[in-house]
């Protein structure tokens, strides 16, 4: 297969393209603007629509249009403009309407700054937008791996009729890296939508896409309905990496571009003498309980690192139900850990065992 | 036996759940009857808003999606760009579309959207419980304006139809009203323009219809077709106020 | 003329803009609670379906018997 430099965001377009998706509506926003800039060219070329919107209210809602027009639609954009985005992601959830959501996260609170960050983790996992829905969430932590999550991230959205966040940040969006592209051979066979608003020619019923149910137990319906497929997508979808894990007495949990520095870690303890491991959720929702289930019978410590204040800690926790202590090392304000302060603090952690 | 009127399939069999005398249901009927005439109903999808005309997906005999509030134009955009050979229109009242949509409809006509947005003013928010609109007129009386809209605190009212008129992608912008028998045969001869020009694909089409709200303006239905005529038609001025180019050329 | 009594609210937008001034609420209520529209003397309707025009509800059908127009031309 034929081996390509490509930076991070422009894979997530690419892959975007050989999963057959052919729409964008998105609003600029550094650190993912090389992604519009790549789709801007690349979708005309297979007959596809780039449309810039005039904020990203409006490009989410345009996202929600595509979708209910049966179409493999996208929007990419970073943390302050997702955070404008979560209305419509609400509606997505609530109007079960398959679409890609990328978020090359940056530093906040607020307009914070343009560096990467892992802060954004609560928001996608934990809802975002009001009511109670969930989000498919896939966090790359290689060029590659954005180019294989992106077509895994258009099928589950179809398969589970339910956005799908891909979860970047700003150094995967920025670095290159050499990569083998997935086959493509142009036009894909996709499932069909029966249920998409596409004008009732041929169909004779009417198709409504909506998210509104003003009967209290008709609404509370649908929310049992949309749970008995989150947890669907909890028994079927759950996916991670593991290196080290046998033997590992101190378990490093990372994901993203923070899992890269937290491999070299483990890597740099284990010259040390140290027994480390670790634990890389691919889904951050559903989150993978499974490898921690396997490190349970050795493990003595979990050692959780994340370019944020504590995020996915909350999910380790719960995850390990107090069966052995979980510790927290990040930085925030787009400071990115090196790989020297993770190895520090894991033997602080080692030391106290 | 000869049918002078009857209800056209363009509409469900449901009833309208909207008050006595509210004129959302003319602008309805007039909407679906024009689908039905130009043999468009099978291939059409409308985009409903919130507020009154929020089940207005229940009523129109097509393919329907709800919106977030204001944003029905980004919607109606995004599957006019996916499905461009079908007859994409939004209904929106004043709230959702001149006051936490203005951005999205402004640049859907920006962008000449081949859509055709059915914008209802009634100068108040009706479901939320009579407040202030983007469109009360000054002095008129609201839940939020007890006092009558003073301009010093509450500003002007919004003219859409002549602010979108200025927009180059509009093509066909026009301001009618369903107070009168006239005005109804009027109002559905311009909204047959309005999806004539989406087909044509001359670009983005709105019709402002002026329209009542008895309930909340705390008259009889008779007494607010009255009022809409005295009141309301002197600030909003009926006509079209832009019509595609080569028509201009022709006139 | 047809009305559909049970979805009529009584509104008398039909009432108000009738020429002839042969349309009436009824004193009867249907289902709904309202007052239904109807009409006082059919033989002088001339179909011009203004009630029909202004109908909120769509519930009025407005029919002609065949020859009728002939009769109407006739009484100028």
């Amino acid at each position: 297969m034929p081996r390509v430099l490509m930076k991070g965001n422009e894979a997530f377009g690419e892959g975007a393209i050989r999963a057959g998706c052919r729409y964008f509506f998105g609003y600029p926003i550094t650190p993912q603007s090389e992604l519009p800039h790549y789709l801007a060219r690349r979708l005309p070329e297979v007959g596809g629509v780039y449309l810039q919107a005039e904020s990203e209210v409006a490009a989410i809602n345009m996202v929600y249009g595509a979708a209910a027009a049966g179409a493999r639609v996208m929007t990419s954009s970073s943390s302050p403009g997702i955070s404008l985005m979560q209305e419509g992601i609400s509606y997505l959830a609530g109007a079960e309407l398959p679409c890609v959501i990328v978020n090359v996260m940056r530093g906040g609170p607020g307009l914070g700054n343009i560096a990467p960050a892992q802060s954004d983790y609560f928001q996608a996992v934990k809802g975002g937008g009001h009511g109670d829905y969930r989000l498919l969430c896939l966090a790359p932590s290689s060029v590659q791996e954005i180019l294989d999550l992106m077509g895994l991230a258009f099928d589950l959205a179809d398969k589970y009729r339910n956005p799908v966040m891909v979860l970047g940040d700003g150094i995967l969006g920025q670095m290159m890296e050499p990569v083998e592209l997935p086959p493509y051979s142009g036009e894909l066979e996709l499932p069909p939508k029966p249920w998409a608003t596409t004008g009732t020619a041929g169909r004779g019923t009417r198709n409504i896409i909506n998210s509104l149910y003003i009967e209290p137990e008709e609404l509370e319906a649908v929310n049992l309905r949309l749970r008995a497929k989150y947890q669907r997508m909890e028994e079927e979808e759950k996916r991670w990496e593991t290196y080290l894990l046998e033997e590992a007495e101190l378990v490093l949990v990372a994901f993203g571009t923070m899992a890269r520095v937290a491999r070299a870690a483990v890597e740099r303890l284990r010259e040390e003498g140290i027994a480390a491991g670790l634990i890389r959720p691919i889904t951050l929702y559903p989150f993978p309980d499974a490898p921690f289930h396997a490190a349970f019978s050795r493990a003595r410590a979990f050692l959780v690192v994340e370019m944020n204040l504590g995020q996915m800690v909350e999910d380790v926790r719960l995850t390990v139900e107090g069966r052995c202590p979980v510790h927290f090392y990040g930085r925030t304000g787009g400071v990115v850990p090196t790989v020297a302060e993770v190895v520090n603090f894991a033997k602080e952690v080692w030391q106290k065992l | 036996m000869r049918v002078l009127f009857e209800r056209t399939r363009g509409l469900t069999s449901k009833p309208f759940h909207y008050c006595p005398g509210c004129t959302h249901g003319i602008i309805h009927r007039l909407v679906a009857e024009v689908l039905v005439e130009l043999d468009v109903l099978e291939k059409t999808v409308g985009v409903c808003p919130v507020g009154c005309a929020v089940f207005a997906y229940e009523y129109f005999n097509c393919d329907m999606i709800e919106a977030a509030h204001g944003r029905a134009p980004a919607v109606a955009t995004g599957v006019k760009r996916v499905l461009p050979d079908r007859v994409v229109f939004t209904y929106q009242g004043d709230g959702d579309l001149a006051a936490i949509g203005t951005a999205e409809i402004v640049h859907a006509a920006a962008r000449g959207e081949k859509i055709t947005t059915i914008f209802v003013n009634n100068a108040v928010y009706g479901m939320t419980g009579g407040q202030m609109a983007p469109t009360t007129l000054l002095g008129q009386k609201t839940t939020t304006t007890p006092f009558g809209r003073r301009a010093e605190e509450a500003g002007y009212p919004l003219r859409v139809a002549e602010m979108l008129a200025t927009i180059e992608g509009a093509a066909y912008v026009a301001r009618v009203a369903v107070n009168s028998p006239k005005n109804v045969i009027q109002a559905k001869r311009v909204i047959r323009r309005a999806f004539e020009v989406q087909l044509a694909n001359l670009g983005f089409s709105l019709v402002e219809v002026l329209s009542t709200c008895p309930t909340n303006w705390g008259m009889n239905p008779p007494e607010a077709l009255r009022w809409l005529e005295e009141k309301m038609i002197p600030v909003y001025p009926l006509g079209e106020f832009k019509v595609p180019r080569e028509e201009r050329e022709h006139a | 003329m047809v009305f559909d009594r049970e979805r009529c609210k009584g509104c008398e937008l039909c009432v108000t803009v009738c020429p002839r001034k042969i349309l009436t609420l009824s004193p009867d209520l249907n289902s709904l609670g309202f007052h239904p529209a109807m009409i006082t003397d059919a033989s002088r309707c001339t179909g011009c379906c203004f009630c029909a025009l202004m109908c909120p509800d769509v519930v009025i059908t407005v029919l002609r018997e065949e020859g009728e127009d002939a009769a109407r031309a006739d009484e100028g």
